[in-house]
């Protein structure tokens, strides 16, 4: 937390302070802004980024500005601290909900600006499973990517990803699950979209605590994805080299 | 006699000790069942060791941690057996007892072979919540601490949102354990739901050991 909290102090003792050494945000330039943003997502203050979001909306940001710089740039530090070990689960789930807290803002805005597209996902925890923390990450940050994200929410049968398949027609499938009695089912609906032929229509993206990149070949995932971070870096990578295949 | 006082058994597990023939690796959640059934049974040919109880809450490291165990202490006994089931290793503690050629516990977890793991699978349930005794006792250590709620309580309904009950699986008969598992569904916005199990299926693997 230490490179996060330097900025804070800087800002503090240098020129923004109120007389309670609270910062004000609309006193700080856009730069500092976002950088406060940046430490406040850290910390998880909803509100402040709240705050912050409609500051740079109110001084002309686009809405996809905002989301890439601000929130998405905070949380990608949030996402490479907690793969490094210095921070934990706790931690990150109070940065996206302070991050989830901005995009509510940005959501209607972004639809309304006709922001880029690079795919489409549907997302669902498996059968079996009600755990949806990871989940709910990757379709954060996939949306943050700018992606659009369908979410099935959790226990999903093979059917509802079939039927939402072939309502919303989108590039990635997500599958995740939390525990290892619930993860074999990947490998149901993998297996079912082969027997239907439909198995190379999509990338299938595969993640969750249990899981390993193993795991993820043997069921003939396209990927297995470790963290948020991974699962948006992977969309891009395999959406680019789709859209490359389709305009060769 | 051992230390049996759960916070070593959480953090830092028990040595072999005794002079038995036949050493079993266990989690240390198990080590209180497994030190009463040895006392009821006269089950003296079994040597305990405990692996820190709180592997339960980083499952990719059970496996290194047993396979560690059973290599030092082999060829100090006849036989070794792996008190564990699954126990979120997705496998890989099976595939290594497999390839050390010792034998553990059937089931994805403690909860289930406490309760018998064909029982267990049959009820189906997703939005349950498990204690055993042990894990009654340790709820903080285990759970509450872990997961930040001490610090940040509003994410509990992130956590355990989708959960409906706390089911507390009892090894023993003892009221204040029940009051303090109730406590813990309470805590967590659950309803609490109390199964009697015994030792189940841990005495059976035991007696075959």
């Amino acid at each position: 937390m230490g490179e996060r909290k330097k900025n804070a102090l800087f800002l503090a003792k240098d020129s923004f302070m109120a007389e309670d050494d609270e910062i004000i945000l609309s006193e700080l330039n856009d730069e500092e802004l976002v950088e406060q943003m940046f430490d406040d997502l850290y910390d998880g203050l909803k509100e402040e980024i709240e705050e912050g979001v409609n500051i740079l909306l109110g001084r002309g940001w686009a809405p996809y500005r905002v989301l890439t710089e601000a929130l998405v740039g905070g949380m990608t530090i949030v996402g490479k601290d907690f793969r490094d070990g210095i921070l934990f689960v706790p931690e990150v789930l109070l940065a996206a909900n302070a991050m989830k807290g901005g995009m509510a803002i940005l959501k209607p805005l972004l639809a309304e600006t006709g922001a880029p597209r690079v795919g489409k996902m549907v997302i669902g925890t498996v059968k079996g499973d009600i755990h949806d923390i990871g989940k709910n990450l990757v379709s954060m940050m996939m949306e943050g990517a700018g992606f659009e994200v369908v979410d099935l929410g959790i226990n999903n049968a093979v059917e509802a990803y079939l039927e939402a398949l072939e309502a919303e027609k989108p590039d990635i499938l997500g599958m995740s699950a939390l525990l290892t009695t619930t993860m074999p089912y990947m490998k149901t609906v993998i297996d079912t979209m082969v027997e239907m032929g439909i198995r190379d229509d999509y990338i299938v993206l595969v993640g969750g605590a249990p899981l390993n990149e193993e795991f993820g070949k043997a069921i003939g995932a396209d990927a297995y994805c470790r963290d948020a971070a991974v699962a948006v870096e992977t969309a891009k990578e395999f959406c680019a080299r789709r859209h490359n295949q389709m305009n060769a | 006699m051992p230390d049996l006082s759960d916070n070593i058994l959480t953090e830092r597990g028990l040595p072999p000790s005794g002079a038995g023939r036949v050493l079993v690796v266990a989690c240390g959640a198990l080590a209180h069942e497994i030190v009463a059934l040895k006392s009821l049974n006269g089950w003296d040919h079994l040597d305990l060791q405990c692996l820190p109880a709180i592997l339960h809450n980083h499952p990719e490291k059970i496996t290194d941690a047993v396979v560690a165990a059973v290599e030092e202490h082999r060829a100090d006994y006849a036989r070794v057996f792996v008190a564990y089931a699954d126990c979120g290793t997705g496998g890989y503690l099976e595939a290594a007892c497999k390839k050390l050629g010792v034998e553990m516990i059937r089931g994805p977890h403690c909860y289930a072979f406490f309760e018998g793991v064909d029982a267990f699978e049959q009820r189906g349930e997703i939005t349950s919540f498990y204690l055993t005794d042990f894990l009654a006792r340790q709820f903080d250590a285990f759970v509450w601490k872990p997961l930040g709620l001490d610090r940040h309580p509003q994410l509990l309904e992130m956590y355990f949102g989708h959960y409906e009950t706390l089911v507390y699986m009892a090894q023993t008969d003892d009221p204040a354990l029940t009051a303090k598992a109730e406590a813990c569904a309470e805590r967590m916005g659950l309803t609490f739901e109390r199964r009697f199990t015994g030792y189940g299926e841990l005495a059976t693997a035991l007696a075959n050991a």
